[in-house]
């Protein structure tokens, strides 16, 4: 039994579960102004558990999008997921619901917390840090949706425009190296592009075509 | 099902399986190198769009509204360094401000 590791999982995941939890009130709020329930939202962030896409759902909600985009806006943005899961897969150990359950707190920030440098995962870090995320995340949630009554017209509290400001924030760290700043810039002109003439929702999933850089030779 | 369950369900059950299918379906495999980097960048992708269709997007046309004044409000102070809670709360006050102004 490694238990002090889940213990240090949760102490390092301290500071970041206050920026997760207000971050699923503000989920909470935000879905209540696209027209999803505190029971959708709550169980979507139980489920899901995984911010950008949950708020891309809700953004493209908010667009007008239709819902094969909000889901595959959701989805194309969780496929890291398949990436990251496939880097702890040799960590982990047990029988297979135990496994299965132990991904299931993979997000981030708890994944990079189970990072032990040069590929190496540490799944009691995972689980003491992903917990914390999760009821975080999960009782953010479900204040900020019940919350949300207080707050009135979405528009003249400027919710509207916490939408680009949140993906804008949540796309600012990834693009310290040039291959992603340049990616983003072809996902954003694509988008811009297709605007005009797509129903809404389809340039945000026509601009995840710009990754594709990432197949090329070199 | 309603528009909003099914979303809900289908995120969820989909994105369940991309956490797990490398822990449990492909055992100790690992996908190539070039399909890891391009799923990496397609978070940087999407997320530009999104950032772009909630700026601007309208209903097939370009709006260009007090939305802006948000989105530039977050760019500095994304630019000085803020974290991101306060950057979204900068910029929905200072929409909402303007909103009120004009």
């Amino acid at each position: 039994m490694e238990r002090p590791e889940v213990r240090t999982g949760t102490r390092l995941a301290l500071p970041f579960a206050l920026a997760v939890g207000a971050f699923g009130v503000s989920f909470g709020v935000l879905a209540r102004a696209a027209g999803i329930g505190p029971l959708a939202a709550t169980v979507m962030s139980g489920t899901t558990f995984a911010g950008s896409s949950q708020f891309a759902a809700v953004g493209t909600i908010e667009a007008g999008g239709a819902v094969a985009s909000a889901i595959a806006a959701a989805l194309l943005l969780n496929a890291r997921y398949l990436a990251m899961g496939f880097t702890v897969a040799p960590a982990l150990g047990g029988s297979r619901l135990r496994r299965f359950v132990t991904t299931q707190l993979m997000v981030d920030e708890s994944w990079a917390i189970a990072h032990l440098g040069e590929g190496r995962y540490d799944r009691h870090r995972l689980i003491g840090a992903g917990f914390l995320l999760y009821v975080a995340w999960v009782a953010g949630t479900l204040i900020g949706s019940l919350g949300a009554d207080l707050v009135g017209d979405p528009e003249a509290f400027g919710l509207d425009a916490a939408f680009p400001a949140l993906f804008l924030a949540l796309m600012w760290p990834q693009l310290k190296a040039r291959e992603p700043l340049v990616v983003a810039i072809g996902g954003g002109a694509i988008a811009l592009a297709l605007i005009p003439w797509t129903p809404p929702g389809v340039p945000i999933v026509a601009a995840a075509a710009a990754c594709l850089v990432g197949l090329r030779r070199r | 099902m309603s528009d909003v369950w099914l979303i809900v369900a289908v995120v969820g059950g989909v994105t369940m399986l991309f956490k797990s299918a490398g822990a449990l379906l492909l055992g100790g495999r690992e996908l190539p190198a070039p399909a890891m980097r391009a799923i990496r960048l397609l978070g940087p992708a999407v997320l530009a769009a999104l950032v772009v269709v909630n700026a601007v997007g309208g209903d097939r046309a370009l709006v260009f509204d007090e939305r802006l004044v948000g989105v530039g409000v977050a760019v500095i102070a994304l630019a000085l360094k803020a974290p991101a809670l306060p950057v979204v709360v900068l910029a929905a006050a200072s929409t909402a401000v303007v909103r009120l102004i004009a």
